[in-house]
């Protein structure tokens, strides 16, 4: 399976978001000696600039009425009560504050921190040990069918992943009747519609969809390991623990950044999964900030808080990924 | 290599366990399809008399034709003008490394990090504004917009790859920068093309919060969008909306199984740069 995936990988310099100047850099070791001498600008023909700006226009176009334009909007919006219809007023940083003092949006918050050890955590981990324990794995139609199978939770809709798992987490669904079946039909419940399970039982939804392709990548990661690495500890005698630490671990270090930031963004911003199953419920128990924003904005006609939430939210992502870009530029 | 029997074993159980994992979700839906429409299913087995007419019925009440066509429609809006534009852009950033460039390039590297729910409340009012509630255009236009970073970004270290003395050369030959992009840079570019289509065609056709919000009429949403609103009028027969749901995903998932070396590669290569 190491082998199937790694024919099939791409060169490229990639992670443009991890290292956002990887690409002129990445780029330029094959020619750097010849660009060196150059002026950094290499085309100094005007009208290759103004060529440029035409192809950059209509792309930027689109991204500014569309994303700036909205931002600053909602930034607007943030600072106003509006009901969306009538006459707003300015209240300064005021539905700032309502974010963070109302226990019922603070839940939402808090909701989706722990989220981030389903989205997160248990994918990257059992992603890692998966990866470990499969990576000498030959080509054939079974790694075929197996990288298939893991990567076929990527393909489907959220909404139909949470479809899926609501008749699993059902009364009469599928892990009750398997309850039953072995005799711990005690345990049996509606698990999305309990207090105490349902924020775990979206969370492992989340799971379920994460950890095929944190498996996948870190196989891939796992490929481009020097393999004399491997047969060097081998025969130092590292046990099993050893080599994972000191080999596959640090090796991986790229894709884990890359995992994490990608899986940390889907539990901040978890909406499809959750509108699906229990749109927040029971009580409070799953609300995260994407639903609590979709009610303020769409049902509670609270536009002003929900755009403050909205810019919170963005305000959470960049806070959490950042740090984590910043982690992973260290070595290089 | 030298391989450990014993972690090999423990590596093939293991797997198998998470694949019966994967399925079972899956599975369990399928099981659920089959029985009688107007009753809550009951537990997870093969039914003793399977209903497959409960597909055919969901075809016609999800009225999977238009949503068929209403997707095509969303899918043909978004892809091809989002390939052409981040195509243009990635070019210009990447291989011309135009003045200002970088600060686009930065500019949108940050739009890589907005959550769709930050910005939502108002494009809702901006579509309104343009008076397109409720068509496609309202989940089109946005979704242009809203996917040009990573579209830029992904053209961009494309280009960034290429050698200049291709550019060079083709120029020396008299090439324009026309001439240049169609015969030289655009070949060059097909399995950066391709891949990034690929990620195109996925995220649109499972898009859910932008239909939600923008679109009332299911059959006018993406096929996720028009799911989500099947979940509300088929809570009494659960076994439609698992039929329902199986049918959406059916496209994908067959155009997944023949594709799966390309589906799994652009994602891969969508991860690592997303």
């Amino acid at each position: 399976m190491v082998n199937d995936v790694r024919k099939h990988e791409d060169p490229k310099p990639t992670a443009a978001l991890r290292r956002p100047d990887a690409g002129a850099h990445a780029a330029g070791v094959g020619r750097s000696s010849g660009r060196a001498g150059r002026p950094s600008v290499r085309r100094a023909a005007p009208h290759q600039s103004v060529i440029g700006w035409l192809f950059v226009l209509p792309a930027l176009a689109f991204f500014c009425v569309f994303v700036v334009y909205p931002l600053i909007t909602a930034v607007q919006y943030s600072f106003y009560r509006w009901n969306g219809i009538g006459a707003s007023t300015w209240v300064g940083v005021d539905n700032y504050v309502r974010v963070f003092t109302d226990p019922e949006l603070l839940i939402s918050i808090v909701n989706a921190l722990v989220l981030i050890v389903f989205f997160t955590v248990i994918p990257v981990a059992s992603g890692l040990a998966l990866a470990t324990l499969i990576r000498t794995m030959r080509p054939g139609p079974f790694a075929t069918f197996a990288r298939t199978v893991l990567f076929l939770p990527q393909i489907i809709p959220l909404v139909a992943a949470g479809i899926a798992w609501s008749w699993m987490y059902a009364q009469t669904g599928t892990i009750n009747t398997m309850l039953d079946s072995v005799g711990l039909g005690l345990l049996s419940r509606s698990w999305l519609a309990g207090f105490g399970t349902a924020l775990p039982a979206v969370g492992l939804i989340g799971s379920w969809v994460l950890t095929g392709l944190c498996t996948i990548l870190l196989l891939t990661g796992i490929g481009k390991i020097d393999a004399s690495l491997y047969e060097a500890a081998r025969l130092d005698g590292a046990g099993w623990w050893r080599e994972f630490a000191t080999v596959t671990l640090p090796g991986l270090r790229q894709e884990i950044v890359v995992l994490v930031t990608i899986t940390v963004i889907a539990a901040l911003s978890s909406f499809d999964i959750i509108y699906t199953t229990t749109k927040g419920g029971p009580g409070t128990s799953t609300l995260v900030p994407g639903i609590s924003i979709f009610r303020l904005a769409f049902t509670q006609s609270e536009v002003g808080l929900a755009s403050a939430f909205g810019i919170i939210l963005l305000a959470l992502v960049l806070l959490a990924v950042l740090p984590i870009q910043l982690l992973g530029r260290e070595r290089d | 290599m030298v391989v450990n029997k014993t972690e090999a074993i423990i590596g093939r159980v293991v797997l198998v366990l998470v694949l019966i994992l994967t399925l079972l979700p899956l599975a369990g839906m399928l099981s659920g399809a089959l029985q009688p429409a107007d009753r809550i299913p009951d537990g997870f087995s093969w039914p003793s008399d399977p209903q497959w007419g409960n597909f055919v019925v969901a075809f016609q009440t999800a009225h999977v034709w238009e949503l068929l066509g209403s997707s095509t429609l969303i899918i043909l809006g978004v892809v091809p003008l989002s390939l052409l534009l981040s195509t243009l852009a990635g070019y210009a950033l990447g291989n011309l490394r135009i003045p200002g460039g970088r600060f686009v390039f930065v500019l949108l590297l940050l739009g890589l990090t907005i959550p769709f729910e930050a910005i939502i409340i108002p494009i809702y009012y901006e579509i309104s504004a343009m008076g397109l509630l409720n068509t496609q255009w309202a989940i089109i236009l946005p979704l242009i917009g809203l996917y040009m970073p990573f579209g830029v970004v992904w053209m961009r270290a494309h280009f960034v790859g290429v050698p200049t003395e291709l550019s060079e050369a083709a120029r020396i030959d008299g090439a324009s920068t026309f001439q240049e992009i169609r015969r030289i840079q655009i070949p060059l570019a097909m399995p950066a093309l391709s891949a990034l289509a690929i990620l195109l065609f996925l995220w649109t056709w499972n898009q859910f919060l932008l239909p939600l919000v923008l679109v009332d009429d299911p059959d006018k949403r993406t096929m996720a969008g028009a799911l989500g609103a099947f979940q509300g009028q088929y809570l009494n027969q659960l076994p439609l909306l698992f039929a329902g749901a199986l049918i959406i995903m059916l496209p994908t998932i067959v155009i997944y199984v023949i594709f799966q070396r390309q589906f799994i590669k652009a994602l891969l290569q969508g991860a690592v740069k997303g």
